[in-house]
């Protein structure tokens, strides 16, 4: 998918404000993922960040903070899932549940 | 009744202490409440929670410098108590803070010279040679440093951002820089705390806190006023003459706790 596109789909998703959109993620300890939070306007990332830090870290149990221009992420398309994601479903030798985690492995 | 007739003097290190502490207090309490003010107001909803975060923090703080206050007064009064039950005359903060909010521009400016100064002047209390006060101080530090990278950033943006925005922002500047020699004025009380240790010399922190401002405002393309009025011409929210602001301020602010005393919720 092109830029103009992800740059299109991200003015259709805020068309309400003037200042662009941004996804934050969080991460809540050392080692954990970043995970997808929500999102919020911001004019820079700077402020992207002040922002993101008042909505998503006041509350504390945030050690890491992402935040990225929604018009930076190209999505998979919803009308796609079907051939996107379902050739894996049925092959259960593709899936992890055979092997044992070991003790101790935490986070997985 | 037979009272005693002779009352010892209160000695004077807990009197100017039990001042000193009202001032810190005071500054954050009024400020806090000026700065909730924005609550459901603020320009765009993510700026809404930060400004209320401010105000938070800043009430968190007087809750705790008052908290001191009341055990070094030791005449049982609390935290409460001195918030909403003093009077005008008795309120310590300085004028600055007891200003109406006026418009973003203006909030803006007002919080980023009190923030720079809160820095500095934070920064020096955590290292009192008060137990109790220097760890107040390092607590709300840390809260200091984000105000200040949060309002720094904003007189960036509106210093230079369009024609209104540097306008507004150069109004704010140039009405409120006649308040901030008060922030460093020192009288007897500040005497007091720096020969014990407890407090840093305000004229050191000024020159700290006039470097740190002209940076910021080269970086938002403002001009300071030149006619700064010497601090001695400016005393008045200390010894309690206030502007006619903080009545209004106050009569909003103490009318629950005075008409439903003891109230709980």
């Amino acid at each position: 998918m092109n830029q103009d596109v992800v740059a299109a789909q991200a003015e259709a998703l805020a068309p309400d404000s003037q200042w662009p959109l941004w996804e934050v993620f969080t991460q809540s300890e050392q080692g954990a993922p970043h995970e997808h939070a929500g999102s919020l306007h911001a004019t820079d990332a700077e402020q992207a960040l002040q922002n993101a830090r008042d909505v998503y870290a006041r509350r504390g149990g945030v050690i890491s903070l992402w935040v990225v221009p929604a018009a930076a992420i190209t999505a998979s398309s919803p009308g796609e899932n079907g051939p996107f994601f379902d050739p894996g479903a049925d092959k259960a030798y593709r899936h992890p549940q055979f092997y044992k985690v070991p003790r101790g492995v935490r986070g997985v | 009744m037979t009272s005693p007739s002779v009352v010892p003097a209160p000695r004077a290190a807990p009197n100017a202490l039990f001042e000193y502490l009202l001032r810190l207090g005071d500054d954050r309490l009024v400020l806090g409440h000026r700065v909730s003010e924005w609550c459901g107001h603020g320009p765009i909803l993510e700026e809404d929670i930060a400004t209320s975060n401010v105000a938070l923090d800043l009430l968190g703080q007087a809750t705790m410098f008052l908290r001191l206050a009341g055990e070094v007064e030791g005449k049982g009064r609390d935290e409460d108590a001195l918030a909403y039950f003093r009077e005008v005359v008795e309120f310590r903060n300085c004028h600055l803070v007891e200003l109406p909010k006026g418009d973003f521009a203006f909030t803006t400016a007002r919080q980023f010279l009190f923030d720079v100064h809160a820095v500095v002047l934070l920064d020096a209390l955590s290292r009192s040679t008060h137990a109790e006060l220097a760890a107040i101080a390092a607590k709300a530090l840390k809260e200091a440093k984000y105000h200040v990278r949060h309002s720094a950033e904003w007189m960036v943006k509106l210093g230079d951002g369009t024609d209104e925005s540097h306008r507004r922002l150069q109004t704010a500047v140039d009405d409120l820089w006649r308040f901030t020699p008060e922030m460093f004025a020192s009288d007897a009380v500040d005497r007091a705390m720096i020969e014990l240790g407890i407090a840093p010399d305000l004229a050191e922190l000024r020159v700290q806190w006039e470097a740190l401002v002209r940076d910021v405002a080269e970086r938002a393309t403002l001009t300071l006023p030149h006619d700064t009025p010497r601090a001695a011409h400016v005393r008045g929210g200390r010894t309690g003459a206030h502007t006619e602001h903080l009545g209004h301020i106050l009569a909003e602010m103490q009318i629950i706790a005075r008409s439903h005393p003891g109230a709980t919720w």
